[in-house]
């Protein structure tokens, strides 16, 4: 059982929780994720870390709430438990001296390329954040991502606030002006994430994204979060899930995500009632 | 050994096999000869004292039949249920000869079902402790339990880190309800905690702790048995389409996320109305039959070489059969197809003969050019065996292990790393009760090691 002892909705959808798990404070890296569940009847689920604290060894998962799993999480409160969490698990990001290097975050994605943000930044990169979300109400982490880069570029789909659309104009129009960037680093929805591929590769940038398949067990023993990757199988929760974008098969795990959409609206309906 | 109506027992998760009756269990263990120098107990990769717990079952003598079983087997009712006596014990039995050895399976799950636990006979080989000598376990399948055991029992203070959030390995995820109900698999954890051993869970060595580390915190030794949880896949054509799993997902879901109670848990499982099982090993048998059991209309084995070569226990073949599981036999995977919606919707097979034994032993099977055939199908499990897990070997500096993935370990079960020893799967053994046998001959090591190394 793990106490949660700070909760903050940070959009209509998208909510941080802080828990208590000293182990896996001291030592969570970015690019690093746990895997939870809820109560006894729960289902495990892979939320990324967003950050740790060694005191009081307590760990920050920020997460949207797109089923009943993360809602029924999102409904928890300061002093409520839950029931089990393992971690850190995956390769932690790989964080080298590129020179320049371009952070993408998408939605609740921008909660997970924060960490990254840092990491790259501390490492001596000079850090260029581009951050998309559907409308105002859904930016999330703005300071957050203005205090760990040298400049960030704020989008909204509809123009709501920040620059009218997509993360990748933003992206194109700055690989446009020719500045010299060494490493693109993209995560967020699975389309979003390929667009970004698909544009860098005719640059011939390096482009690194985590990628975000069903998972359940994240130690590497069941294969359910297997993807293609130049060919071959790799399993995100223990290969990964940090891989090169440009060698991702995108359909094939687009495909795979949609695996139990019956399931998941039937659990969502019950949630409901 | 009364079992419940195939028809009947196909449709729910409650176990299959009843146990023997009293009456029974006294008339079969009369029957043995009692041997004075009994070949059965060299079958017995545990070397259980197999004529002393028969013979008190005999006597109507319960508990004393369970302490003799547990001088030698921490979970007794475990491998009653599971072990493959047909190829062990029950081989070497005298009475074999005549086509009627006694069911010595049978009569260990009777004595672990009826006998009192807390009885402790005097060979039970229980030391005082030894204070300040610690041991870490990695892995709570039957490898680390029995290590664990062995050692708590020699008086060392035992932990056991298990990467899951319920203790067991393969005998909580793998093995189903209805061969191995998880309320006795509780009861044989309880067993050992009540030994002193300490089971700490969600905790995935390699990751939340190094191994460098649990020898910083103070463990003298440390026992790897992280298991065989690497799954294998054909590498065919379409095999990542939706609703095509790994046997080690679908037993996952099923037997510890109990799926099979769904939407009460919230963990799913598709439930497949045709279902195609790709393999002949006790896995195979174990996915077949929760198929089975979730709903399907039709579960179809499909095994590359004939019946007879199937590894899986003769029991759960036999059980299978009963339930009404068709055995494709040789026949191998070449493809599956997807719909639009990147869903199996089909398999192909291509025939198979056997030619000339191959290097298992068995008579290798080879492709009928041209013989390719189409089964309908919305589900496949592909249960054709498994590799060492990868993980901790990955993470942690000279841990070496061999072209396949097992861990290298030299004749006392220690690992290139000095103090680090191993078990199980993880080095290559491929039953419940082998990779017991090995962690209780590997605990023996570890005493031997810890007398001369702290």
């Amino acid at each position: 059982m793990n106490k949660i002892i700070f909760k903050q909705r940070l959009s209509e959808n998208v909510v941080r929780i802080d828990v208590i798990a000293p182990v896996i404070a001291t030592r969570a890296m970015a690019g690093q994720f746990v895997v939870l569940r809820v109560n006894d009847t729960g289902e495990r689920i892979p939320l990324t870390i967003y950050s740790a604290t060694e005191t009081p060894g307590a760990i920050a998962l920020i997460f949207q709430e797109v089923g009943a799993t993360t809602k029924m999480l999102g409904a928890l409160n300061a002093g409520d438990f839950i029931a089990d969490i393992v971690g850190p698990l995956g390769r932690p990001a790989t964080i080298a001296s590129y020179d320049t290097v371009i952070v993408i975050g998408g939605g609740v994605g921008i909660a997970e390329a924060l960490p990254v943000a840092s990491a790259l930044r501390k490492a001596g990169n000079r850090v260029i954040g581009i951050t998309g979300a559907r409308t105002k109400g859904l930016v999330i982490l703005e300071a957050e991502m203005k205090a760990a880069c040298d400049e960030v570029f704020v989008t909204t789909d509809d123009g709501t606030y920040g620059k009218k659309g997509f993360v990748t104009e933003q992206l194109q129009e700055l690989l446009a002006k020719k500045i010299s960037v060494g490493m693109i680093y993209a995560v967020g929805p699975v389309a979003m994430m390929r667009s970004v591929a698909n544009l860098t590769k005719s640059y011939g940038i390096k482009t690194l994204v985590s990628l975000n398949p069903i998972m359940l067990d994240g130690t590497g023993m069941c294969g359910v979060c297997r993807c293609t990757i130049e060919g071959k199988t790799k399993f995100a929760c223990v290969d990964g899930p940090e891989f090169d974008a440009h060698q991702v098969d995108w359909s094939e795990l687009i495909a795979r995500q949609s695996s139990f959409k019956t399931k998941e609206k039937e659990s969502l309906e019950r949630f409901h009632r | 050994m009364p079992e419940r109506p195939a028809n009947e027992r196909s449709k729910d998760f409650g176990e299959v096999n009843l146990g023997l009756t009293k009456e029974q269990a006294i008339a079969e263990a009369k029957r043995c000869l009692q041997c004075k120098n009994p070949s059965c107990v060299a079958g017995c990769p545990v070397g259980i004292n197999i004529p002393g717990f028969i013979g008190a079952i005999a006597n109507g003598d319960n508990n004393t039949a369970l302490a003799i079983l547990k001088e030698k087997n921490n979970l007794p009712a475990v491998c009653g249920r599971v072990c493959p006596q047909e190829y062990q014990c029950e081989k070497a039995c005298i009475l074999k000869q005549q086509n009627i050895p006694i069911a010595i399976g049978w009569l260990e799950r009777y004595a672990s079902d009826h006998g009192e636990t807390s009885v402790q006979s005097p060979e039970s080989g229980l030391r005082s402790p030894v204070s300040g000598l610690s041991v870490a376990v990695v892995g709570s399948g039957p490898a680390g339990l029995t290590a664990a055991g062995d050692l708590a029992k020699m008086g060392y203070a035992v932990t056991v880190y298990e990467s899951l959030h319920a203790a067991g390995g393969v005998l909580r995820y793998g093995i189903p309800e209805f061969r191995l109900p998880s309320a006795v698999l509780d009861a044989q954890l309880q067993s050992l905690e009540s030994l002193g051993v300490k089971i700490i869970l969600n905790h995935l060595i390699g990751r939340t702790k190094t191994v460098p580390e649990l020898f910083g915190e103070g463990y003298k030794a440390i026992f790897v048995g992280t298991g065989a949880g690497l799954p294998k896949f054909l590498n065919v054509p379409g095999e990542n389409l939706n609703n095509v799993y790994s046997a080690n997902e679908f037993l996952v879901r099923v037997n510890l996320m109990r799926a099979w109670q769904f939407p009460a848990y919230d963990t799913p499982v598709f439930i497949g109305g045709k279902v195609a099982v790709v393999g002949g090993g006790n896995t195979a048998m174990d996915a077949a039959r929760v198929a089975l059991r979730l709903g399907a209309k039709e579960v179809r084995l499909v095994y590359r070489r004939s019946r007879s070569e199937m590894p899986a226990r003769e029991e759960e073949i036999q059980h299978a059969h009963e339930e009404g599981i068709h055995f494709e036999v040789l026949a191998n995977p070449t493809r599956f197809i997807g719909n639009d919606a990147g869903f199996v919707k089909s398999l192909e097979c291509i025939k198979m003969s056997l030619a000339e034994p191959d290097a298992s032993g068995r008579r290798k099977p080879v492709e009928i050019a041209g013989s390719n055939f189409t089964i309908d199908i919305d589900m496949a499990i592909i249960a054709i065996g498994l590799s060492p897990n990868p993980v901790l070997p990955y993470l942690t500096k000279g841990l070496e292990t061999m072209p396949d993935g097992h861990l290298k370990i030299d004749d006392n079960f220690m690992t290139a790393i000095p103090g680090v020893f191993a078990g199980g799967d993880i080095v290559g053994g491929d039953t419940v009760i082998r990779a017991m046998g090995m962690g209780k001959k590997a605990a023996q090591e570890i005493d031997n090691y810890l007398k001369t190394h702290s």
